[in-house]
């Protein structure tokens, strides 16, 4: 049976009718339009549909989405403010911390999480935290540039 | 649908060829805004998904969908029958049905599509259908498939089981052997490779009102689809229209059908209702295409002193139930079995062949991953046995400008593989080698390879290897760039703007890009084999020439200049330098008649002038390329003896890519490339027995993660190529080709070991530094 529940997402509340199995990546997506998480397997393998509840990162693939209410959910199309780009978000335009792009909403998400908590990450420690996001096009290397030069950027403010 | 991407900037100049130009899409793809194929839905749409065989070979004998028919939601179940086309499809050879009708020949045949209101009634429904299988004997090997007595893939194939075929001679061939000084042997294999893109398999497809098929897909190959959707269910060319936006990955795996026909035939059962495909990861993984497993028996044949002589080789390619590209797939591979080395004589044999197991595809670098795995070990035990360094041999057997490979085609473009040799040379990692050797800690072992490499771009001497391109001054003053070839994330798209920005002396917020749409842009052949920006860059080039002349021309008349030679471009405007005087773009465009403020403009590929004594299909499937790229790599890695387990820990290639248009995102290519090879080299294991694919998912196929990233570094070569754009040369695939065979050779350098069996798992890494067999 669906119920209704509501969900706080990038600070709006939307109330949507949901099926008790149906998952946050699948509410969001296919409810509320937000389509900028991705789903690359739906089984917690990809790290495509990470999105940040109260600030921590999540699976949304492995998150039903009444497990979600009463949270603070930030999805990509949640971190610019006001059309202003995320310090991360710029960095990753600038020094071409993507390809197709597919993985990018799901690896700017974690990184957010990763520097909230880690400021001012060792190449070693940030590695070893974005070990679940996976992207095939880039071998990482300009993606872990770009958080890098996103610590640069945000200097203590986030 | 269809819409135009215009971009959001913060620089404000000019484009410039060979600035780092940060790529058109980035913006809307960091936001979140960038709608791949996966992210169209609409309020009344309807789920389609395909019910699989899941047997690798077997007779239909019975389809039994009453119970899924009838289920509340269930809109329609169709089967072969309800298909009034060919219900055939392949690139080269139409071998596939779109839903099987005699028989299943791998588990991923797809023999029924169901449309239902939702995904769980989908789910439901795919599982109330009812198959009647009567098995039949697969085949599951290659050289067991070329048997007599084998078990038939199609019956009606006059090869047998054999798809392609080829056999090329030079020089003496195989007497060659007898008059060298040391022969080298090797029997390599190589596994699937799994493309593994984050967007699986996807597509949006409706008909309109006047029955015309619109079909949004994550597709390399939009007009190709095009045609192949038309004539596989029976519909005019004109009655299908495909619009490809940027793939959210592809590398080969999506060049040809996926989902665009199911989908189609979905959309003329719907009652007009948009309708969604999208395999799940593990639909993807069981019938998607995969690089070709190969087998591979190497003899390498040279003088004492190192000078190659004689290369024979028998090339292995399992191409699984269907053709797809397997026969273009085998016939590169072939082209590059010698390397970009002078081999006066050789004989090349080599078989594509049907089985019953996981479809074999394109996957970036196209078979040439595959021979470069065994030639360039080749190399590594000829110099061990020679007692050479091996990078001195290979500069001793390079091919300059001007000599032939060893199956005849002479090297007419700039041939920069000597050069790329020597910067690598240079470098600390190699200078300083014995060095950082010597530094391995306690039960670590370090050891440096090189590998040296070719590739050619294109589509070689028989198909037409051309592009179209449309650019259009917009009456508002924008630059509309119609691109014909899909970018799948290698930032073609985004490169398209780069070139015609700096002919047109515009800004990225000037730019829009028109992605391909079979019905908006022209027709330009696909996004692969390293031609996006070389073949569509030329066209373009020629279109925003013809298209600056008509503006300038338009200005002086209105400026009422003598002649354009005062006349400058200008971001946004066109500005007499003489008196000052300025018209900006909005005008123009406003002024100018359509025809006038759209250009149009063709460019065919050259192709390779030898007359090769081979067979029409074999130059038919690709033989003989002009425009070639060249690269050499060195992998320094460090080996736990204890666990097995192969670290790369730097990563250097130097790229003779002709001139970078924009070196973050050559470096974007060679990264990737790089990536994808070093799994291949050491992690992905796409095991399959007897048909049956046992790594179904990301979790048990492991592609490279974060921490798996080497340091890396990416030196161009810039030789500058005559034939392309601004002197570029394609780089989307070489890379991919250096990692299995610099790793290998890193890791025999470190502990003598040989590995003829990828990937490199730790498992086996330890059973062969215990001595023991690693089949
Ligand atoms: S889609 Fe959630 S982890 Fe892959
Ligand atoms: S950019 Fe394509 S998967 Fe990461």
């Amino acid at each position: 049976m669906k119920q209704a529940i509501a969900l706080e997402v990038n600070g709006d509340t939307y109330e949507v009718l949901v099926s008790p199995n149906q998952t946050l990546l699948e509410v969001l997506r296919e409810k509320l339009g937000l389509t900028g998480t991705k789903k690359g397997c739906d089984l917690g393998a990809c790290g495509a549909c990470t999105v940040l509840l109260d600030g921590a990162a999540y699976l949304s693939c492995l998150m039903l989405a009444v497990d979600a209410v009463g949270k603070k959910i930030v999805t990509i199309e949640g971190l610019s403010q006001g059309g202003e780009l995320h310090p991360l978000q710029k960095s990753f335009v600038e020094l071409g911390g993507l390809q197709c792009g597919f993985c990018t909403p799901g690896i700017i998400m974690t990184a957010k999480a990763v520097l909230d908590e880690e400021p001012q990450p060792t190449e070693e420690s940030l590695k070893k935290k974005m070990a679940g996001n996976l992207c095939r096009c880039t071998g990482y290397k300009k993606v872990l540039d770009s958080i890098m030069g996103a610590t640069a950027r945000m200097g203590g403010e986030r | 649908m269809g819409e135009v991407r215009r971009h959001k900037r913060h620089s404000e100049g000019a484009l410039h060829i060979g600035a780092s130009t940060p790529r058109a899409d980035a913006y809307a793809k960091v936001t979140g805004a960038e709608k791949f194929a996966a992210d169209y839905y609409s309020s009344d749409m309807v789920w389609a998904g395909v019910k699989r065989g899941a047997a690798p070979h077997g007779v239909i004998k019975g389809i039994f969908t009453d119970e899924a028919c009838k289920a509340p939601g269930v809109i329609a179940v169709l089967t072969h029958r309800d298909i009034r086309g060919s219900n055939r499809q392949g690139v080269v050879r139409k071998d596939q049905p779109v839903l099987a009708d005699k028989k299943v020949r791998h588990c991923g045949d797809a023999v029924a599509l169901v449309l239902a209101e939702d995904r769980e009634t989908l789910l439901r429904a795919l599982d109330l259908i009812r198959l009647d299988l009567e098995a039949l004997p697969g085949v599951f090997d290659v050289e067991e498939a070329l048997k007599d007595g084998a078990p038939l893939v199609h019956e009606d194939n006059a090869g047998g089981n054999t798809l392609l075929e080829a056999h090329i001679q030079t020089g003496d061939g195989l007497t060659a052997f007898e008059r060298c000084d040391e022969v080298i042997e090797g029997r390599f294999e190589t596994p699937w490779q799994e493309h593994a893109y984050l967007e699986t398999e996807v597509g949006w497809a409706q008909q309109q009102n006047d029955g015309k098929v619109v079909i949004v897909a994550s597709t390399q190959t939009p007009f190709r689809d095009r045609a192949e959707v038309a004539e596989a269910i029976g519909l005019d060319l004109e009655q299908v229209r495909v619009i490809a936006p940027y793939t959210g990955g592809a590398f080969g795996g999506k060049d040809g059908i996926t989902v665009q026909t199911l989908l189609a035939l979905a959309a003329l059962h719907s009652n007009g209702r948009p309708v969604k495909m999208w395999w799940e990861r593990e639909e993807s993984f069981i019938a998607g295409t995969k690089r070709h497993p190969t087998r591979l028996y190497y003899r390498l044949g040279a003088k004492g002193d190192g000078v190659l002589h004689a290369l024979a080789a028998r090339l292995y390619f399992d191409t699984g139930p269907y053709d797809h590209l397997g026969g273009v797939v085998m016939t590169l591979a072939l082209e590059h079995a010698g390397g970009a080395y002078r081999i006066p004589h050789a004989l090349l044999d080599a078989w594509c062949v049907y089985t019953n197991n996981p479809i074999g595809g394109a996957f970036r670098a196209f078979g040439v991953t595959q021979v470069t795995a065994a030639m360039e070990q080749m190399m590594d035990m000829l110099a061990a046995r020679l007692d050479m360094d091996p990078l001195e041999l290979r500069l001793k057997n390079a091919l300059t400008r001007g000599e032939k490979t060893c199956v005849g085609v002479t090297l007419t473009g700039s041939t920069g593989l000597v050069e790329c040799l020597e910067r690598v040379e240079r470098h600390p990692l190699r200078t300083e080698r014995y060095a950082w050797k010597a530094a391995a800690g306690p039960f670590k072992r370090r050891g440096v390879g090189i590998a040296a490499l070719m590739h050619a771009a294109g589509y070689g001497t028989v198909v037409p290897d051309y592009a179209n391109a449309k650019i259009e001054l917009t009456p508002e003053g924008k630059i509309r760039i119609y691109c014909g070839v899909v970018d799948m994330g290698q930032g073609n798209a985004s490169a398209n703007a780069q070139i015609a920005g700096s002919i047109l002396n515009q800004n990225m917020d000037s730019m829009e890009l028109v992605l391909p749409d079979t019905d908006r842009t022209l027709p330009s052949g696909s996004a692969s084999a390293s031609r996006c920006t070389y073949t569509f860059g030329n066209a373009l080039i020629g279109a925003a020439e013809i298209l600056k002349n008509r503006i300038l021309q338009k200005a002086a008349d209105l400026l009422m200049a003598p002649s354009t030679d005062d006349l400058t471009l200008a971001p946004g405007k066109v500005v007499n330098r003489a008196t000052g005087a300025q018209i900006p773009l909005s005008r123009l465009g406003r002024l100018m008649a359509e025809s006038e403020r759209t250009a149009i403009s063709h460019f065919r590929a050259p192709v390779a002038k030898d007359r090769l004594d081979v067979t029409d299909e074999l130059r038919l499937h690709g033989l003989g390329h002009a425009v070639i790229s060249y690269g050499a790599h060195l992998a320094a890695v460090e080996v736990d003896e204890i666990t097995g387990a192969v670290e790369v820990v730097s990563y250097l290639s130097a790229t003779d890519c002709g001139r970078a248009l924009n070196p973050q995102i050559y470096e974007q290519q060679i990264h990737g490339g790089i990536c994808q090879g070093l799994g291949f080299a050491l992690f992905e294991d796409f095991r399959v027995e007897q048909g049956t694919v046992k790594s179904p998912d990301l979790a048990t196929y492991i592609i490279p993660t974060a921490p798996d990233t080497p340091n890396m570094e990416s030196l161009p070569v810039e030789l500058h190529e005559p034939t392309g754009p601004f002197g570029l040369k394609g780089v989307g695939e070489i890379a991919t080709n250096g990692p299995a065979p610099a790793v290998a050779n890193a890791l025999a350098d470190a502990c003598g070991i040989r590995m003829f069996r990828l990937p490199m798992t730790p498992e086996r890494v330890l059973l062969a530094l215990r001595g023991r067999e690693t089949r």
